[in-house]
This record gives structure tokens, C-alpha cells and sequence, in this order.
């Protein structure tokens, strides 16, 4: 499904530049569900912003569905791989309503029965229809959320790329959104690669897990072993440690 | 229970239930908030008088403003027939304030039109595009700031000719590069933000990105800045007036009616002074419902 080999990810020019991911390689199966977990500053949002373009410099090898991405992302390659973003209070446009933001998308990708198709995303994502017109001041957080996750899943994609959708949400309604995330995988068969620092959602999510510390990955283990505290590096021995 | 809602309720719903509802709410909170706020209110009403007066122009003004008499010159306030007196050539001077009053909202409205558009285009695409673009489009717009611009303004009218288009072209001219700034300064805030990422991940070009998503945020601060910057604006057209620059005689334009008037400011200040009245209250009224529109459209403040 999505392969990554040796990628190297850097921002700036000469003396100015910095590299946020060195090196990072792994491997995600059709239908799994992958963690990258690691301390603030480790270059796991990185990895997912190389993915989908938005952070142009970089090098190395990324192959999604046996297509190796060059630097110019197509609009096909939209509709296999979609993102939600960490914070559901700036991913969305303050002027533009639900409706106008999952019609857009839609048009984007150009499907034609937009109407049928916008209904049938909000009862997905659990909104129903009296949010249809409403604009983001007027929803909460878990609810901007939903309608975040309801624009990522409009093209139809294969992967999901999360990165940290609950962080920015109150506990209780942090286990709502999971729950809807598990849901949403089970029966559209979704491929997702989480990012997370916290090891009980990705414990919870995900089926295997890579560590990153300082831009690299130290260790990639299953979800089994990280329960068992079987984790052979001392930095993600460190890291079970401090959730515990 | 839909039946027994009134318009009020159904305006105010937070659950909209088609695209028109969801917009008619919209605007509707924003008349309340602004409403709620006096001043501005007062502002908006004069505003609104003048639109009124200058299009029923000819059926309240008492005389033709381009009248002569000369036995009856510079009559004072209160005189039988001319209630504001009149001029050195005799003719009404409530009349021609009135008359006048056209000519403003003609300068106004083509200002409003021209300096915005093209501030927020350059400063949008300035913003968004980045690298040199911005570079050739910022130095110009440094260029443009760097001169007086009262000074640009005469240099344009010279070089064009004296009268009305040409003064509000200079003025235009001289008037879009602080909106570029505004404009391109909000871009690159907007520009880096997580719902324009979003929207490029559905493969969304700058095009679209720029004109459906940027535009709608720059244009309500852009809005508030213009109707802050018209008292200076009239001002600055009733200075080109004042110099002979602007609208020619015997065109009733209030700055040039100020100018005539200079000549006998000592003996007769009312000739000057009306004039400069209505000059202060418009653009006084202007700054007030800037002053009240930036309360209700700036999204900073809000939410």
C-alpha cells in the first residue's frame, strides 16, 4: 500500500537548512493501520506532509498502490491518499459552510451527484443533516472534526493519513472520534497511518507502530509486543515508561 | 411548530436549513451586532441622507446651482430664499451643496471601485505566489508608497489634465498600495493555515485558492480599511478642488466651492465654511461606519 525507503525531509537552503526526517523507511500493508509515535519536534507530522506534498523538499523513495511519487502530486493520487489534520478549529474555512466545504471537495474530484453524495457523508461521520448549513463557529470541536474526516473520506481514497486528529479534543469526545475512525476503517477497508504521541490511542489503533526520535526511527514494533513491553530500544523503552 | 416561528426565530436558528437560510442568518447577526452600535448607526444614516439627497437633487434644491445674480451676492445665512446665503457670483448655496453631493458619491463610489480591486489583486498574488513575484510586485508598491500623496495626485492631474476622472484616477492611483499591504500581509497568514492545505490536498489550483478562499477573508478587512480611508479620500479630492485641479467651475464640487469662497473668508465665512461642513460630516460619517463595520466584519474580533 504505501512504501517508504530511506526518505530524508528538510526545510531551508545552505546554512539555514534543517532536517527534520532522516532516513525513514517502512512499509505499510493493504488494510493495515500503521502508528508513527514520537515526542513533539520528531519529524512524525513531517513524514505525512512528504506524502502529501505539502513539505516540497525531499529525497529518497515513496511508493503508494506501486506508484513511485515524484515530486508533483496528480489529482489521481488525491483521490487514493487524504488527510486529516490535527487541529479541527484551523482546518477549516471560517466564511465557508459544511456544505460549501464537503460541495467543493466533491466538485474537486468531480463527482456530479454532489447533493446525494454531501447527505450521505454527513450521516457517515455521524452529523446528519441539521449541520449541513451551519459554519464552523457554530459546531464544537469533535463536530469540526467529523466534518474534517467527512472532506478527507469525499474522493474516496485508500489511505488515510491522520496526524493527531484527537489531540486538539476533549478526552470524552477523543474516544468518540476514535471510535468513528475505527468504524469508518472496518467497513470502507481503509489503509491508515496514524501520528500520535500518545501511545494509548496508537495502542488502541493501530495494528503496528514505528518509533521517531531527533527525525529518525529507532524502532518499528507490533502493537502485541508494545503491550507485552517488549520494545528493544532504550528510547521507546523510555517512551512505554512515561505512559505507564 | 415551524408555522408559528417567527422571522426573528427563523433568522436566528442555529440550525439553517438550506444555503439561502444559512446566508440570510449570517447577514442578519451581523445587522444586529452592528445595530447594536450607535455611533456607527448615526454614520450609516447620514450616509444614507446623502445617497437620498443627491438623487432627489433637482426636486429639494430650492435654485439651479448654476444661477447667477449678481445683485444678490454673497447674501448672508438666513437671507429670504437662500437659507445658507450665497456666493460671490450670487448663486444658492444650499443649492449647490446639494448638487455638490453627487459629485462626491461620484468620487466615492469610483474610488471604492478602483484603489480596493486593485490592491487586493496585487497583494493576493503578491502573497501567494511568493519568490519573485512578490519581490517585483512589493518594490513597486514601495515605489507608489514612497511619494507624497497629495503630491502624486497633482503630478497624475497635470500630466492628464485637469477635471473630475482624472482626479479620481490619481487619487485611485495613488490609494491602492496600502490595501496591496493589507491584502498580502493577511495572505500570507491565510496562505500557511491547515484549511488551505486541505483544500490543495482535493488538488485545488491557486487560482481557485486565491479567488475562493483567500479573497473571502482579505475582503472584510479590506472593506473596513476603505471606508476608513473615504473621509481621507474626499478629502484628498476636495484638496485637488481647493487647488483647481479637480472638478472645474462652474461645477458645484465642495472643495473647489471652498476655494472660491477663500477669497473672502474675512468678511464672509459662510461662503467657506458651509462647504467645509459638509466635507467634515460625510467624511466624519464615514469613519463612523468603518469604525462600526470593523466590529462586525473582522474575523478576528469575533468568534
Amino acid at each position: 500500500m504505501l512504501e517508504i525507503d530511506n526518505l530524508n525531509v528538510w526545510f531551508g537552503k545552505h546554512r539555514d537548512r534543517v532536517d527534520a526526517v532522516k532516513g525513514a523507511s517502512f512499509v505499510i500493508g493493504q488494510g493495515e493501520s500503521f502508528g508513527l509515535v514520537g515526542e513533539s519536534g520528531s519529524g512524525k507530522s513531517t513524514i505525512l506532509r512528504a506524502i502529501t506534498g505539502l513539505a516540497p523538499l525531499w529525497s529518497g523513495r515513496m511508493i503508494v498502490e506501486g506508484q513511485l511519487l515524484d515530486h508533483q502530486r496528480r489529482k489521481t493520487f488525491f483521490k487514493t491518499v487524504q488527510m486529516v489534520f490535527q487541529d479541527p478549529y484551523a482546518s477549516l474555512h471560517p466564511r465557508h459552510s459544511v456544505d460549501q466545504v464537503l460541495g467543493e471537495t466533491l466538485h474537486l474530484h468531480g463527482f456530479s451527484d454532489i447533493d446525494a453524495r454531501v447527505v450521505k457523508l454527513l450521516d457517515d461521520v455521524g452529523l446528519g443533516q441539521k449541520f449541513r448549513f451551519r459554519y464552523p463557529h457554530q459546531l464544537s470541536g469533535g463536530q469540526r472534526q467529523r466534518v474534517a474526516i467527512a472532506r478527507a473520506l469525499a474522493p474516496e481514497p485508500h489511505l488515510l493519513l491522520l496526524d493527531e486528529p484527537t489531540s486538539a479534543l476533549d478526552v470524552s469526545v477523543q474516544a468518540e472520534i476514535l471510535n468513528l475512525l475505527a468504524d469508518l476503517r472496518a467497513s470502507r477497508g481503509l489503509t491508515y497511518l496514524m501520528v500520535s504521541h500518545d501511545l494509548s490511542v496508537v495502542g488502541h489503533m493501530c495494528d503496528r507502530l514505528a518509533v521517531m526520535k531527533d527525525g529518525e526511527i529507532v524502532e518499528v514494533l507490533t502493537v502485541d509486543a508494545l503491550r507485552a513491553t517488549k520494545a528493544s530500544h532504550p528510547y521507546s523503552q523510555h517512551l512505554l515508561e512515561a505512559s505507564l | 411548530m415551524a408555522e408559528t416561528q417567527t422571522l426573528r426565530q427563523w433568522l436566528l436558528t442555529d440550525t439553517p436549513s438550506s444555503r439561502r437560510h444559512a446566508k440570510l442568518s449570517a447577514i442578519y447577526q451581523g445587522w444586529l451586532s452592528f445595530r447594536s452600535n450607535t455611533m456607527a448607526m448615526i454614520g450609516l444614516w447620514i450616509l444614507i441622507l446623502l445617497v437620498l439627497v443627491a438623487f432627489a437633487a433637482p426636486l429639494i434644491a430650492p435654485h439651479d446651482p448654476f444661477v447667477q445674480s449678481l445683485g444678490n451676492r454673497l447674501a448672508p445665512l438666513g437671507t429670504e430664499g437662500h437659507v445658507l446665503g450665497t456666493d460671490s457670483l450670487g448663486r444658492d448655496i444650499l443649492s449647490r451643496l446639494i448638487y455638490g453631493a453627487r459629485i462626491t458619491l461620484y468620487i466615492v463610489a469610483l474610488v471604492a471601485l478602483i484603489a480596493p480591486v486593485a490592491g487586493l489583486l496585487v497583494g493576493t498574488v503578491a502573497g501567494y505566489v511568493g519568490g519573485w513575484t512578490d519581490t517585483v510586485l512589493m518594490r513597486i508598491t514601495d515605489i507608489f508608497l514612497a511619494f507624497p500623496r497629495l503630491v502624486l495626485a497633482l503630478a497624475f492631474v497635470a500630466a492628464l489634465g485637469a477635471g473630475i476622472e482624472n482626479a479620481v484616477l490619481a487619487i485611485s492611483l495613488t490609494a491602492w498600495p496600502p490595501y496591496a499591504r493589507i491584502a498580502r500581509a493577511e495572505t500570507l497568514t491565510i496562505r500557511s493555515s491547515d484549511y488551505i492545505s486541505a483544500i490543495k490536498l482535493q488538488g485545488a489550483g491557486p487560482l481557485r485558492i486565491i479567488t475562493k478562499h483567500i479573497w473571502p477573508l482579505c475582503i472584510s478587512s479590506l472593506i473596513v480599511r476603505v471606508t476608513l480611508d473615504m473621509a481621507g479620500i474626499i478629502l484628498a479630492a476636495a484638496g485637488l478642488g481647493f487647488l483647481g485641479l479637480g472638478a472645474q467651475p462652474p461645477s458645484p464640487e465642495w472643495g473647489a466651492m471652498i476655494s472660491e469662497g477663500r477669497r473672502f473668508i474675512l468678511d464672509h465665512w459662510w461662503v467657506a465654511t458651509m462647504p467645509g461642513l459638509a466635507i467634515f460630516t460625510v467624511s466624519l460619517a464615514f469613519n463612523l461606519l468603518g469604525d462600526g463595520l470593523r466590529d462586525v466584519l473582522d474575523p478576528k474580533a469575533g468568534e
